[in-house]
């Protein structure tokens, strides 16, 4: 038996009436590790911030294991996962740690990645990217990053952010224009 | 469970033409600025994307699961009670799935500050629950029918009445974020949203079902939703093959 799949529908301006209890900006929730802060804007295609729209991250712990076995009783209580508002500005910021490399079959690994789903008024169905980790030799080899285009492949990888323990990593839903930031890479899932 | 196994990563085939809303989508003015335009990168299916959070019932506060309750007095409005299952593309029940809700009052107002729509506010009605599927995958909530709102898409636009579902399955890519609508409504026909899905079996299963036998007597009307989420292709494991 295959049922169809229910259409998706934007999460609209008023998400935040719903979707508040679940969001945090703690990702790692307490799962040990290299703690890393993210930073970032999430941008339109005129370049404009987009001040109505928010992430969910989901990613493995310093050990590359993903947490199943323990139902969260909070946002605060989700190993791995994390809801994240835009600002007023359009940016972000979440607090989490790097993960640990995640097999991608029975003999490749993938390097630290974090799933990155977005979601915001006027995207009619959510997207799917991942965010990567600068100065990483594993990217070289991980085969997802292999799959996006080489010119593309940085949009995906944060960059140090000059303060210490910060990356810097902006979504762009589009490129306005050439000598803009490029439009980063979302997956069809 | 710790998510530690390794399968060969999947591709999924694509969703049926029609069946889900393109990105970019010119009559709901605010996708085009908002779609991608380069042509999306196809993503096999890796632990990452297999594995998804889970939720326990003591995310759940008091009255989570009747909106009509939430404050002193009672909300105006119809009450109704909204149910139905989750299910995987299998037919399975999703079961321990967090489900969140929100929605405009009776009168098609937002508790919400960007909500300028000169209808009134309702002290008793804030709009937003959230239930946890049980072990056939059901949930169910009761609410008041909100009431249908203009806004700025296009001259004279009124959305629908709706409720918005967000929806947590079996990993992260099971995410469903969607709209219930009801029967017999005409802006069906008129909502760039609605008609975003173009296939129109696509768009009949976001409209819910009069549901005469769940109705409570005498106090509510009831209404049944039913969801299909993505399943993560997984064979089930038998115990001790893994």
């Amino acid at each position: 038996m295959s049922l169809p799949l229910s259409g998706s529908q934007t999460v609209g301006p008023y998400f935040s009436i719903g979707l508040s209890p679940l969001c945090s900006e703690e990702v790692a929730s307490g799962a040990q590790g290299e703690a890393v802060i993210v930073e970032g804007q999430l941008l339109d295609a005129d370049g404009a911030p987009v001040p109505d729209g928010f992430l969910e991250i989901w990613q493995a712990d310093g050990d590359g294991r993903y947490i199943m076995n323990k139902p969260a009783s909070s946002a605060a209580e989700a190993v791995g996962f994390g809801r994240i508002r835009t600002r007023p500005d359009g940016s972000f910021r979440f607090a989490t740690i790097k993960p640990g490399a995640v097999p991608y079959d029975a003999e490749r690994m993938q390097a630290p990645h974090l799933v990155v789903l977005v979601f915001m008024r006027g995207l009619l169905r959510h997207l799917v990217t991942r965010l990567y980790f600068p100065d990483e030799p594993a990217n070289l080899t991980d085969p997802v990053l292999q799959l996006v285009p080489a010119e593309r492949r940085s949009t995906l990888i944060a960059q140090a952010s000059g303060k210490p323990g910060t990356l810097h990593w902006d979504i762009v839903m589009r490129q306005p224009e050439a000598n803009t930031k490029p439009e980063t890479v979302f997956f069809a899932w | 469970m710790l998510e530690t196994e390794t399968r060969s990563p999947q591709i999924r085939p694509e969703d049926p033409p029609g069946s889900q809303p393109d990105y970019c989508y010119p009559p709901y003015a605010s996708s085009v600025l908002r779609a991608p335009s380069q042509p999306l990168v196809v993503l096999p299916h890796t632990l990452s994307e297999r594995t998804g959070p889970v939720f326990g019932h003591g995310l759940l506060q008091p009255n989570d699961n009747d909106l009509t309750a939430q404050h002193a007095g009672q909300p105006l409005g119809e009450r109704m009670l909204v149910h139905g299952r989750v299910l995987d593309e299998d037919g399975r029940p999703v079961r321990s799935a967090l489900v969140e809700v929100w929605q405009a009052n009776a009168a098609g107002r937002y508790l919400h500050k960007v909500d300028q729509h000169d209808a009134p506010l309702d002290p008793n009605f804030s709009g937003a629950g959230r239930v946890i599927t049980d072990d056939q995958g059901r949930y169910q909530f009761r609410t008041i029918k909100p009431g249908a709102y203009p806004w700025g898409n296009h001259y004279n636009a009124w959305r629908p009445q709706h409720i918005h579902f967000s929806l947590f399955g079996a990993g992260i890519l099971s995410r469903l974020v969607t709209q219930m609508y009801f029967p017999g409504d005409p802006l069906h026909a008129l909502d760039p949203i609605f008609n975003s899905i173009t296939d129109p079996r696509a768009r009949e299963r976001l409209i819910s079902r009069f549901d005469i036998e769940k109705t409570e007597p005498a106090f509510a009307l009831a209404y049944e939703f039913n969801i299909v989420l993505r399943g993560t292709n997984d064979t089930p494991f038998e115990e001790g093959k893994r």
